[in-house]
């Protein structure tokens, strides 16, 4: 399968923040051997180099989807990176310290493209409650407010986000996704967020149209397309239609395959679940001493 | 350059939130449309062979660039590489907005901008950095230096 590497490789280097750095020992494929490297996270992407200033990385781990594990090794301070696919390789590293090994485990388990989604998702749920609760509206202050609005049709946000798209061939059309900065978002959303700012925090914009491409339904009940609605009877606000904006589908195979996703709808225990391998590593560590 | 390609190529079996039959046109002289199943997933832009399995191939979607190039087409350009552009053709202009927009919102480093702001105007409003009862909020990559340029004051206490 061609990957665009060059851009990739670019990446890797380029001034973008990384996430985390460090040497770590990496086992080889063929040769077994733990070989010292220095490592770049950024974003979903593991890089690793041959010296600290490696122009170009020798390689990279893509990590979503992936699970990270203490294994069993000679070598102390080691855990692995596991993928849930037919011979997927296992990545087996060592750091230099304790701290050092749970850092990165920290950091690795929770570098998946999800799991940003989710912050975001989470923190953009809490931003339009706050500007709910201090816009109130016509129905009055604070929380009676908010009880009294109608169950907004979230479906015409994305409708009219839809239309909106389809009117800006005519403005200058040039997007940038490296500095594409919150503010600087299309014409046509900048529309619908004049529009809607006390209502919706025009922020929805930062999720994808919803396709039904794929046949998941869009609209409605968010909890149409969210796993975990129908078992989970104490989720906070995502599934509550009249607040929450339309989740872009779950795919099915990340709750399903990835024990790192697990169907619930509760961000706080999401969040726990992602903190529980670090403890359970901790643990593990603790006894096997 | 090494990269897990079997788990790559796992990845684009997953459901995705776009995709669709696309014309698609490499970014090389010569190279002419070719009708492709594009496909959305995370931050990757996977392209296949109608009715085939597995991917022709991957285009990792951070520091591009997304163009409108006439009504019914968009382009993807590599910020390294400014002169090659990846050309797709849509069957309205509606579905080409629609594209544009979901990939330009497909990158982390969009979503890490988007939290970033977000985390500021919830502490401005509030006073509270809604990063703190998850416990990260020092990792570096959520860090308001990182992102925004922001008036002293705004970031005193992030």
């Amino acid at each position: 399968m061609k990957l665009n590497e060059r851009s990739v490789a670019h990446y890797a280097t380029c001034d973008s923040p990384p996430d985390k750095t460090g040497f770590l020992f990496k086992k080889g494929e063929r040769n077994t051997a733990y070989h010292r490297r220095w490592f770049v996270l950024k974003s979903n992407m593991l890089f690793y180099f041959e010296e600290r200033d490696g122009r170009e990385p020798i390689g990279v781990i893509v990590l979503e989807g992936c699970t990270v594990e203490l294994c069993e090794s000679a070598e102390e301070f080691a855990f692995a990176v596991k993928f849930d696919c037919a011979k997927a390789r296992v990545y087996k590293m060592a750091a230099d310290s304790q701290a050092a090994m749970e850092s990165w485990v920290k950091a690795l388990s929770r570098a998946s493209f999800d799991y940003m989604r989710l912050v975001v998702k989470e923190l953009e749920r809490q931003l339009e409650e706050i500007q709910e609760a201090a816009g109130g509206g016509c129905a009055g202050a604070g929380v009676a407010g908010l009880q009294g609005r109608p169950k907004l049709a979230r479906r015409n946000y994305v409708s009219r986000s839809r239309s909106g798209a389809s009117s800006s061939s005519s403005s200058s059309s040039s997007l940038s996704s490296s500095c594409a900065l919150p503010m600087s978002i299309p014409s046509s959303a900048q529309k619908s967020i004049q529009d809607e700012v006390h209502r919706e925090n025009g922020v929805g914009w930062s999720k994808p149209p919803v396709a039904l491409a794929n046949g998941f339904v869009e609209g409605g009940s968010s909890c149409v397309a969210w796993d975990g609605c129908a078992d989970s009877g104490n989720s906070i606000g995502i599934c509550d239609g009249a607040r929450a904006p339309p989740v872009p589908p779950r795919r099915r195979g990340a709750s399903l395959e990835s024990p790192v996703s697990p169907g619930t709808v509760c961000f706080s225990k999401l969040h726990d679940w992602y903190g529980r391998e670090v403890e359970d590593l901790r643990t593990q560590w603790l006894q096997s001493q | 350059m090494r990269f897990n390609e079997k788990e790559l190529v796992s990845l684009s079996r997953q459901p995705s939130e776009m995709a669709a039959e696309l014309g698609m046109r490499g970014p090389k002289k010569g190279d002419v449309v070719k009708k492709r199943l594009v496909k959305l997933v995370v931050n990757f832009l996977f392209y296949f062979r109608t009715d085939e399995e597995e991917p022709i191939g991957a285009l990792l979607l951070e520091q591009c660039r997304v163009e409108r190039e006439d009504s019914q087409s968009f382009s993807i350009t590599f910020l390294d590489e400014a002169e090659r552009k990846y050309l797709f053709e849509c069957d309205s202009e509606e579905q080409c907005g629609e594209w544009m927009d979901s990939i330009i919102k497909a990158s982390y480093e969009f979503m890490r901008k988007n939290l970033i702001f977000y985390r500021t105007e919830i502490h401005r409003l509030t006073g509270k950095d809604p990063l703190e009862q998850y416990g990260i909020s020092d990792e570096t990559r959520f860090q308001v230096s990182n992102g925004l340029q922001l008036a002293p004051s705004a970031t005193s206490s992030l």
